[in-house]
């Protein structure tokens, strides 16, 4: 039976890998996962764990927002033991605010985002660390979720389908054979600190941040930009909400509740190496400052931690803010004359469900087989599953 | 500029098939910045066959517990000038108790079966924690109390606790407090798990669990709580079926 089936080897374990990783071994691929460190090592861990209601993209990048939209209920129904299913609020705490409130409701409307208008005094109420300087407010569905358990939650996942993980083995170099197709790689399994050799019928490159390094392996440009941010992580759950800056994205404009914590985030700048990135400490003060804003409470309340992640976004023109948060698909036989390599980049934790679904339609289409994906309407198994879940080794 | 720390950070390893050893390796870094972040440096610039857990890099996810300098630790959130001085050494080890896969990586495979057994979620909505009213550990403010149940299932209790090596099958803090946990939330039916010799009984009170946890969880006074309870419900079963018998 197992011999029958498609081979397939996912590079990087981030969300977007296991998650093609699940749906690729559901539609029918034994698959295996290549990746350097820690499952969700690279950036996906390092997320500050927004499930996105779409809101903060439905002025400037409607395609994510509605991408955002219908994914969070997607991920609350099949993944809802890793989320903790908050609320979220954009909140107007000056006169820019307050005049960036008809932008946003036009967008909201454009996009179907469910929102709605509350009451700042009801509101504070309820969040009681929020400033009083607060001058309007909107409920829309944001919620926070936990990275290693939604990482480990799909893979448990993906190995019910007999989908293998190989965490700290690094791939060092793809062969192509005469006509570019890719064929092996070249692999250093860190936990043996040994050199071995994996081969398979289709590569999926999901190497986030370092997906241009791995395509470049082939010999093929990929347009991914790493831009990295700042997070800061603070003793108290000073809201039992998400609480977002009714304004232009930026800097501190967003609070995160998470277990006893609450977590801004975050900065945004450019970089080209991100294996390791010091964290600066003025950025730091200046999302404690822009948080301080809209719960004063920030300013005197303790750092629990201080991280930082390298968001790989794809490469366009303008600021790094700016780029829009979508995801983009390749099929290198196409594009590049490369057979037998496909790369995934962009998009965001929210949404590495369907990223993984566009991409797997592509594979399957390749190898003409017509299964349809199904990972939208069963949910996940335990992340605590994923040590109890291991198949045979090939 | 002189504001970074000159450190010797002592790295134990092991690799399956060549045995232990130990790496040392100088490294200059901010002492506000965290263990984990030293281990980062090390892995990007100075030896990339080191192998160690992270995720989240904010205390949420529970990868990267390691022992520094001899004590369990969350490296991700231990600021460097919390644990040693300029000039300083940090000695860094696996956690102990479970399998170490490679160098600074153990198996956390056995804990997150026995949490899976005992189906407790760590990740909640709520605001305050199912506690019964009158027995809730010491706290010094109101606002601790909240967000109690936040296990991390990070291990870093298995790993301080003096009972743990004493045998292997015993439940270990973090489970015996998730068992806890469930019966204050009124599913009693896990008690006979925990009143076994490898369970409560086998702990032996030295709360090294209750210092090292990096949530709160205080899996030590858990465990004395679930004492009581397991008494509790020894009387409960001698006098309860007679009563059942009498009713029949």
């Amino acid at each position: 039976m197992t011999l029958n089936k498609p081979t397939a080897i996912v590079i990087g374990a981030g969300f977007t890998g296991i998650a093609t990783a699940y749906d690729l071994a559901m539609r029918g691929f034994q698959v295996d996962v290549l990746e350097r460190g820690e499952l969700g090592s690279g950036t996906s861990g390092r997320t500050h764990g927004l499930l996105h209601s779409g809101a903060r993209y439905c002025v400037h990048d409607k395609e994510s927002a509605i991408e955002c939209i219908a994914e969070n209920a997607i991920l609350r129904r099949i993944a809802g033991q890793c989320i903790e299913a908050n609320a979220g609020y954009f909140i107007a705490v000056n006169e820019s605010d307050e005049a960036y409130a008809d932008l946003f409701i036009h967008g909201a409307r454009e996009c179907d985002l469910p929102f709605k208008e509350v009451n700042t005094v009801d509101l504070l109420h309820m969040e009681t660390q929020v400033t009083p300087a607060i001058r309007r407010a909107f409920c829309v569905q944001d919620g926070t979720f936990d990275p290693l358990r939604l990482a480990y939650a799909f893979a448990a996942s993906a190995k019910k389908f007999g989908a293998r993980f190989h965490p700290f083995t690094e791939v060092e170099e793809l062969i192509q054979d005469r006509s570019n197709r890719v064929i092996a790689a070249k692999v250093w399994d860190r936990v043996t600190d040994t050199r071995t050799e994996f081969h398979a019928d289709v590569w999926i490159n999901t190497a986030g941040a370092w997906a241009g390094r791995i395509a470049s392996m082939a010999g093929v440009h990929l347009p991914v930009k790493p831009v990295p941010g700042v997070m800061v992580a603070v003793e108290k759950r000073l809201c039992q909400n998400t609480i977002n800056r009714l304004n232009e994205p930026g800097d501190g404009d967003i609070i995160l509740p998470q277990r006893r914590m609450v977590v801004i985030g975050t900065t945004s700048f450019e970089a080209a190496d991100v294996d390791y990135i010091p964290i600066f400490r003025d950025q730091i003060d200046q999302m404690v400052a822009q948080g301080s804003e809209m719960i004063p409470a920030i300013r005197d309340t303790a750092h629990r931690g201080a991280f930082m992640s390298s968001r790989p976004l794809v490469k366009a023109e303008g600021e790094a803010r700016n780029l829009a948060r979508t995801f983009k698909v390749y099929d290198h036989e196409n594009a590049d004359g490369v057979p037998g390599l496909f790369s995934l980049i962009g998009g965001e934790a929210t949404t590495c469900r369907a990223m993984a679904e566009k991409i797997t339609d592509l594979v399957t289409a390749r190898f003409h087989l017509d299964v349809p994906c199904h990972t939208a309407e069963q949910e996940l198994v335990s992340y605590r599953k994923f040590y109890q879940l291991d198949a045979e080794p090939a | 500029m002189s504001d970074l720390w000159k450190l010797t950070v002592r790295i134990h390893r092991f690799k399956p098939g060549k045995g232990s050893w130990v790496s040392e390796y100088p490294i200059q870094i901010h002492p506000d910045e965290y263990v984990l972040d030293a281990i980062e440096q090390i892995w990007a610039f100075q030896d990339r066959s080191l192998v160690y857990r992270h995720l989240c890099h904010h205390s949420t996810c529970g990868a990267c517990g390691m022992r520094v300098n001899h004590s369990e630790h969350l490296t991700c959130i231990t600021r460097i000038g919390d644990i040693t001085r300029n000039g300083g050494t940090m000695d860094i080890e696996p956690l102990r108790n479970m399998p170490v896969i490679s160098d600074l990586a153990v198996d956390m495979g056995q804990l997150f079966r026995l949490l899976d057994e005992i189906d407790f979620s760590q990740v909640q909505s709520s605001v305050l924690l199912p506690e019964e009213k009158g027995i809730q550990p010491a706290r010094d403010k109101h606002e601790e109390i909240e967000r109690l149940v936040d296990c991390l299932e990070c291990g870093l209790c298995i790993s301080a606790c003096p009972a743990g090596a004493t045998s292997t099958g015993y439940l270990g803090p973090a489970a015996l407090a998730a068992i806890q946990l469930r019966s204050v939330a009124g599913d009693k039916s896990l008690l006979a798990m925990a009143d076994d010799e490898h369970g409560a009984w086998r702990c032996h009170s030295a709360f090294a669990c209750t210092d090292v946890c990096p949530s709160n969880v205080e899996p030590g006074w858990r465990i004395m709580d679930l004492r009581k309870k397991l008494v509790a419900r020894r009387f409960s079963n001698l006098f309860g079926k007679d009563k059942e018998v009498a009713h029949e």
